[in-house]
């Protein structure tokens, strides 16, 4: 099975590693992710303007792009797979703006936001399988406390990202007990890390950090695990000192339990 | 050549301000047939009547058109206005020209070129009307009421005070509900099973009164008067004759790992168990899932304990038949479910409990024998946090959108028991709005702010956290915009009450029509309130609409008064607007029956004339006792031989014609 990829701008420099286990793992796993050709940069953050086309353009681009080839496309990075699909309920939805788009962009056929946009836990999931993908565990992470870190870009709004349950999410969860590890569930693991605002109120973005960690490290978890880079790149760099608690990507686990981790 | 007579009715300025009733009189006159025509403020006023039964004597008529509001509302007036003149009653249009037109319309031209069609149409039709002749059938004397909660143990004392026999149905091993559960009510604050048990035991000790427990209804055939229901005894596996309710079985049963759903939850019971102590029948029940006789056939234990020999392992279920004239529906409510609720951390926080899980914590005779502790290390809370309208008012899928209507005033009540108990416990109520309206409500609401000092702050809660050995209650406070994070000891969730489970299957197996909330439908909302829009059906409780004890005992006395006028009554007319089979062009291909939600149509093989010859073939019949004049059969019929008296193919057609 060969997947349309979108990586997106940080992938291919701030967070090379998600992208590079994604791909073994990919392999390992019977799949490959093809990047596609020309993607443009997703806008990284959501434009609420509704009358504001400029900022959904480069989305659109992609997402025509896939749909003229099988129809689907796979995203890595939560910042890109928000704001793709997002856009993508825009152009089927909101019939100003898909009108305005189209106009604009005058692809060969008008886009009407036909594209399946699926993350990449979302293909382990509902494609592969957790029980699948148990079953092609080599090295079983067993015994590993392990806490999933949502963030707000996967699961809301949850209307358009129908990804999981925003209050009590679970895919995450099965993915680490797929891995053979043992998830922990913690208070703060679907609450805001303040990743927006790292650069303007850096100590408001602190006291975010610290609940997660501190909640988390309460619980008993020896390690998080995220698909965000903003995240990944917030939680390491607003921790407190006192409390260091390893971040990893969710591939780099992914990668690990597969036995392809070393190749990378 | 009909007679027919035209009476449009202004209603007020309900019509005559949208539509020219005078023009629509006028332009009807035209109209072959027509021999009067005429407008009048109300036509179904004393003074209107009277005009229509003048005209049908002095004209001659033999025709009645009414041009006014929706049939539902006057067609009976009418038909009875025109027979008391001579007329047969089915001899009566109604065109619609309110609800259908005057009320969705505000162009005065339109309105009125629309009503006048609506009038040609109905012309057009009663052209083709056929006097019809009511039947009559009988009606038991009897009532069954499901669910035996208050609301229903108050409908059967009701009629069985009145001199009615009534079977309750009662799916749990006892009667008494919800109401059972519960430590205090408000706004008395008296002891719920104080004046609940005394309604239990008049229900179980009266002579007219049969209590069916730990039954379920599965099936109900017939019609208002003539309803056969098929009741379910699941097999309690005790003998309920030679049981003394000693309690030896529970105390000594091994198995004591459920979970006691009297308590919530909150406590394990045995397999072999009575959910309470005043339970009626005072008989346990053995539930089989967690029973090691029936699961390993190992134990047996209750058996050899039991100094009367009661318990009845190879007890069955058994099926009884019985015949009612009336059902009322009693089934009452439950608690929504967490699951979708996440942000409460209800799953995983054990402090964390809802209002009615409060309610047994609180009980003498709960778990905890009355003691207010915590879940979790078993500590006396020194802060409690309330949080109002958990799913209700909830306009995303997994809440519901109504006030569950109760929860303001238990929230009131349960601060108060823990002030009065505890006072130096900290207590705060999260609200969206306080609705207390009810004789002595907000006087009880305020008692509990002023004098008991509980802390009221309006906003609502969007999480709930563990922070060390306590709780953080994360909400907003409106009236200052601050974002609070409160600590708390404990919090109580009230949550949205929803319709009992089984509501939607009874439902569909009494065509007792339901809202979008599965909450039983009432005739008129306002006017008919415990009559379910199907005939005989009626409604007594939360099963209707969120309620509290107050009101569900006014409506369930209510229904019980609606019940009492049809079991009075020995015959009743039946409707005369019902299918017919024309056995000439009937195929015999029955996809009539197939679509009948009635059952009321049946084959079977009968000599027809055919041109001449006389051939032996299946003809539908209509069974005009069963059948509602839904019309589902004429539609489905494809050689057209199926019609409906009153609205026949003709009929419609005709009617269709004259607006086209």
């Amino acid at each position: 099975m060969v997947y349309n990829y979108y990586p997106g701008c940080t992938l291919s420099t701030k967070a090379k590693q998600l992208d590079l286990y994604a791909k073994k793992a990919a392999e390992a796993l019977g799949f490959e992710l093809a990047e596609l050709k020309e993607w443009q940069c997703c806008g990284a953050v959501y434009p609420l303007v509704q009358d504001e086309i400029g900022t959904r353009l480069s989305s659109v681009r992609s997402l025509a792009a896939a749909a003229a080839i099988d129809g689907k496309l796979v995203t890595l990075c939560s910042a890109c797979h928000h704001v793709l699909k997002r856009v993508n309920s825009d152009m089927a939805e909101n019939k100003e703006i898909n009108a305005k788009v189209n106009a604009y962009l005058e692809l060969d056929k008008p886009y009407q936001g036909e594209t399946q946009v699926l993350h990449y836990l979302e293909v382990l999931r509902d494609e592969i399988g957790f029980e699948e993908l148990a079953k092609k565990v080599v090295k079983p992470l067993t015994g590993r406390k392990i806490g999933a870190y949502y963030g707000c870009l996967l699961l809301r709004p949850a209307g358009v990202m129908q990804f999981d349950d925003p209050e009590n999410p679970s895919i995450l969860e099965d993915f680490i007990k797929a891995l053979g590890a043992e998830p922990v569930v913690y208070d703060y693991r679907n609450e805001c890390c303040g990743g927006y605002i790292a650069l303007k109120d850096k100590s408001s973005a602190q006291n975010m950090v610290s609940k997660i960690l501190t909640s988390a490290a309460n619980k008993g978890v020896e390690a998080l695990i995220t698909a965000c880079p903003l995240c990944s790149y917030n939680l390491q760099v607003n921790a407190a000192a006192a409390q260091p608690l390893p971040i990893f990507y969710f591939t780099e686990l992914l990668a690990e339990a597969l036995g392809v981790k070393e190749e990378v | 050549m009909q007679k027919i007579g035209v009476f449009v009715c202004w209603c007020g300025s309900n019509i005559a301000a949208t539509v020219d009733v005078a023009r629509v009189a006028e332009s009807v006159k035209s109209i072959p047939g027509v021999a009067f025509a005429a407008d009048y403020r109300y036509m179904c006023s004393e003074g209107g009547q009277e005009l229509m039964q003048k005209a049908i004597k002095d004209y001659g008529l033999s025709r009645v058109v009414v041009c006014s509001c929706s049939p539902r509302m006057h067609e009976a007036t009418f038909r009875k206005a025109a027979q008391a003149a001579g007329l047969n009653p089915y001899l009566v249009e109604i065109a619609n020209i309110r609800e259908h037109c005057s009320w969705v319309h505000k162009d005065k031209e339109v309105a009125t070129a629309k009503a006048i069609a609506l009038a040609k149409a109905a012309i057009a039709k009663v052209k083709l009307n056929t006097p019809l002749v009511s039947g009559e059938s009988a009606v038991v004397k009897r009532a069954l009421v499901i669910g035996g909660g208050i609301a229903g143990l108050q409908t059967a004392l009701d009629i069985a005070e009145a001199g009615y026999k009534v079977d309750i149905v009662e799916k749990t091993p006892s009667i008494g509900g919800k109401m059972s559960q519960l430590d205090k009510t408000f706004p008395t604050l008296d002891c719920s099973a104080c004046i609940l048990t005394p309604k239990m035991v008049e229900a179980a000790t009266h002579e007219n009164i049969t209590i069916y427990t730990y039954s379920e209804i599965e099936k109900v055939s017939g019609y208002v008067g003539q309803f056969e229901a098929v009741i379910r005894k699941k097999a309690r596996s005790v003998s309920v004759d030679r049981c003394s309710g000693c309690g030896i079985c529970s105390e000594k049963c091994p198995s004591k790992k459920a979970k006691s759903e009297f308590d919530q939850g909150l406590r394990n019971r045995s397999a072999i168990y009575i959910p309470f102590a005043q339970a009626i029948p005072n008989v346990p029940v053995i539930d089989r899932e967690n029973c090691l006789k029936f699961q390993t056939g190992k134990c047996g234990i209750c058996a050899k304990v039991c100094p009367a020999g009661a318990i009845e392992y190879e007890q069955e279920d058994e099926l009884v038949t019985q015949k009612y004239g009336a059902i009322v529906l009693a089934t009452g409510f439950e608690p929504i479910d967490m699951a979708k609720f996440g942000e409460f951390n209800y799953e995983y926080c054990p402090d964390v409990i809802t209002s009615l899980e409060f309610e047994r914590l609180t009980n003498a005779a709960g778990p905890t024998q009355g003691h207010l502790v915590r879940l979790s290390d078993g500590k006396k809370p020194k802060s409690i946090v309330f949080v109002s309208c958990v799913g209700s008012r909830d306009t995303t899928e997994r809440g519901k959108t109504y006030c569950s209507k109760i929860c303001c005033m238990y929230n009131a009540k349960h601060a108060m028991l823990v002030k009065e108990k505890y006072p130096d416990i900290d207590v705060q109520v999260f609200y969206i709005d306080v609705r207390t309206p009810g004789k002595s409500f907000d006087e009880f609401y305020r008692r509990a702010v002023e004098e008991y000092g509980v802390q009221y702050t309006k906003g609502m809660v969007g999480k709930i956290t563990e922070e060390g050995d306590h709780l953080l209650v994360h909400a907003s406070d409106v009236a200052s915009g601050a974002q609070l994070s409160v600590p708390a000891d404990m919090v109580v969730l009230a949550t949205a009450i929803k319709p009992a489970a089984d509501a939607r299957k009874l439902a569909t197996m009494l065509t007792a029509s339901i809202d979008t909330n599965d909450f039983f439908t009432e005739a008129h909302p306002k006017l008919r309130p415990v009559e379910s829009p199907t005939a005989g059906i009626f409604l007594s409780g939360v099963c209707q609409g969120p309620k509290d004890i107050p009101e569900t005992v006014a409506q369930a006395g209510a229904a019980a008064v609606k019940v009492l006028g049809l079991l009075s009554k020995d015959k009743l007319l039946t409707n005369p607007c019902v299918a017919t089979c024309n056995e000439q062009t009937c195929s015999g291909c029955l996809a009539c029956e197939k679509v009948c939600p009635y059952g009321a149509i049946s084959a079977e093989y009968k000599l027809v004339n055919v041109k001449g010859l006389k051939e032996r073939r299946l003809i539908a019949q209509v069974n005009e006792a069963l059948c509602q004049g839904c019309g589902a059969c004429t539609v489905a019929c494809p050689s057209g031989a199926m019609d409906l008296k009153g609205f026949s193919n003709k009929q419609i057609m005709a009617e269709v014609d004259a607006i086209c």
